[in-house]
């Protein structure tokens, strides 16, 4: 045992060293590498240090795991990325869970059920459960088979307190229960299905990435804490590890809506939409085309590109960087504005380009960027709204108020791009469409940038 | 291994993981997710020993909770892969 721990340790080293060679792109792809590296050291300790394994009853299970995950990995589209994650954070906190029923069933009535073990196990299964089913709606949300929209209905959050209350007296009854609590035991199994489910389906498409991230918190503690329930060091390290990084997701996602968790979680923002679109005031633009755009780009040195998620949907990343190599080519130079919560995940926008082959260096974050706009001659956005609203730093009525923007309005000219005049997420108005230095291109933002790059070419 | 020891670890850990992890730039954050996504499927050594000593049920659980580690696993630092290896430089 002495050396399976050991080696157990060396898996955590690796993945922490994985871990920090992700912090540049240089040396992520290594850090990956050394990850998986420590996985398998961990696999292999395990199958060769407990005696009486059924070999091939594991070997199985792994074969029918790899083609799966395999399958998934290769075939997945960068854009479908988030439902990707949400589906593998499911199968961790699923994988938890098991472990840890497995280990419930083992122990009891034996001596060895203590009240911390049997404690323990409840809190991994409850968690485990709940991201389990949970990642499976946001899975469903996002790949379109169940409706993005918020689902509310009356007393939903009386009944999930309820579940609450329930999970929690089953928990604690099976703990310090008699003989009764494995019927017990299978009722938090099930509460903690429910409220994966009812938890999750309140919340809104544009608030995924902020749902994910959470998941992806959870799966890592569910590990963690099938680590407690196994004595196993390296769950424990594993799961920390995850736990925190979804954790400081989360919260980086939050800053960037403006809003606190519970605000996400609980908020379900799509009811506040009907009273914001009451008082929708026309605001008058000036709508122009690419030839325009175009003569307007060709006196410009410095362009910053603020791409959204209209982007993604309309695949336009291949475009644009076809516009931006163009525009490079004259002697311009290219920056790219990505807003935290561009795109359905967190990064999201950063691979959708790194796809299209848009240099790193030319992706810059909102600190990074905003100083940017100051001498910038024209920003271009593509299918963003709410994340370039001047409203949110001045307007305290917005519902947007307070959210932390990208300050396209301080460059010289901006080109928008948008299919038509519907409102973004939030549903407000963009008091940016109206202003002197914008001019609006209309349309489908990939058939506008294939004809601005034309038009550039034919200058 | 007595309880006191195994939370140090733990404490431990979330320390190390909130010194690297806010390292990582905004640029690199879905691999991150995907990555650390597959670290999590570390369950899978639960799930193996599972197998082994949980009686009948407990091995077809374990069986189960060992196909969707893999999954996890496997997608995850494949998935990781292919898209770092689009980060390219000018």
């Amino acid at each position: 045992m002495g050396y399976t721990n050991l080696a157990y340790v060396l898996a955590a080293i690796l993945f922490i060293l994985g871990l920090k060679k992700l912090s540049s792109p240089k040396t992520a792809r290594s850090g990956n590498t050394i990850a998986s590296v420590g996985m398998l050291i961990a696999i292999v300790a395990t199958v060769v240090s407990f005696e009486l394994l059924d070999f091939k009853l594991i070997a199985v299970g792994m074969i029918i795991g790899t083609i799966i995950g395999a399958t998934f990995a290769i075939r997945v589209e960068m854009t479908q990325m988030p439902q990707m994650v949400a589906i593998f954070n499911g199968f961790g906190g699923g994988a938890s869970a098991l472990v840890a029923t497995a280990e419930f069933f083992s122990k009891y009535g034996t001596p060895e059920q203590t009240t911390f073990l049997t404690g323990i196990i409840i809190l991994s299964v409850f968690v485990g459960t709940l991201t389990f089913t949970g990642s499976f709606i946001a899975f469903g949300k996002l790949q379109g088979f169940v409706s993005g929209k918020p689902i509310v209905f009356g007393g939903q959050q009386l009944i999930n307190g309820l579940l609450v209350v329930a999970l929690v007296a089953m928990g604690i009854y099976t703990t310090y229960g008699s003989s009764m609590d494995m019927n017990m035991f299978y009722g938090v199994l099930i509460v903690a299905a429910i409220l994966g489910i009812t938890l999750t389906i309140p919340i809104g498409g544009a608030d995924m990435p902020v749902v994910i991230s959470l998941l992806n918190s959870y799966s890592g503690i569910a590990a963690a804490a099938t680590g407690f329930v196994l004595m196993n060091n390296g769950l424990i390290i594993s799961g920390a590890l995850v736990g925190a990084s979804g954790l400081i997701l989360t919260n980086i996602m939050c800053k960037g809506m403006n809003r606190s968790l519970a605000n996400v979680v609980f908020g379900a923002v799509g009811l506040e939409q009907e009273t914001a679109g009451d008082e929708t005031q026309r605001i008058s633009v000036k709508s122009s085309t690419t030839e325009e755009a175009a003569m307007i780009l060709d006196a410009a040195d410095k362009v910053i590109v603020v791409p959204g998620y209209g982007l993604a949907v309309a695949q336009a990343q291949y475009a644009v960087r076809e516009v931006a190599d163009q525009l490079e080519s004259m002697g311009k130079k290219i920056l790219y504005a990505i807003h935290p919560v561009a795109g359905r995940m967190p990064g999201h926008m950063n691979v959708l380009l790194a796809e299209a082959n848009v240099p790193y260096e030319q992706l810059k974050d909102l600190d990074e960027i905003n100083p940017e706009f100051d001498d910038c001659d024209v920003a271009i956005v593509l299918g963003a709204n709410d994340v370039v609203n001047p409203a949110a730093r001045h307007d305290t009525s917005s519902p947007i108020y307070g959210m932390p923007i990208l300050d396209v309005d301080k460059s010289r000219t901006v080109i928008v791009n948008k299919r038509t005049m519907n409102p973004g997420f939030a549903g407000i108005q963009n008091e940016l469409f109206g202003f002197d230095n914008t001019i609006m291109v209309f349309g489908d933002a990939k058939d506008m940038l294939t004809t601005l790059h034309k038009d550039l070419k034919e200058l | 291994m007595d309880m006191i020891n195994i939370l140090t670890v733990f404490i431990l850990a979330i320390f190390v993981g909130f010194e690297i992890i806010t390292k990582v730039p905004p640029t690199l954050h879905t691999p991150l997710m995907s990555g650390s996504n597959a670290i999590s499927g570390i369950a899978i050594v639960g799930a193996i020993i599972a197998t082994k000593v949980s009686g009948e049920i407990g091995t077809w659980l374990g069986l189960v909770a060992v196909i969707f580690a893999t999954i996890n696993c496997v997608g995850g630092f494949m998935v990781t892969d292919r898209m770092l290896k689009m980060f390219k430089r000018k």
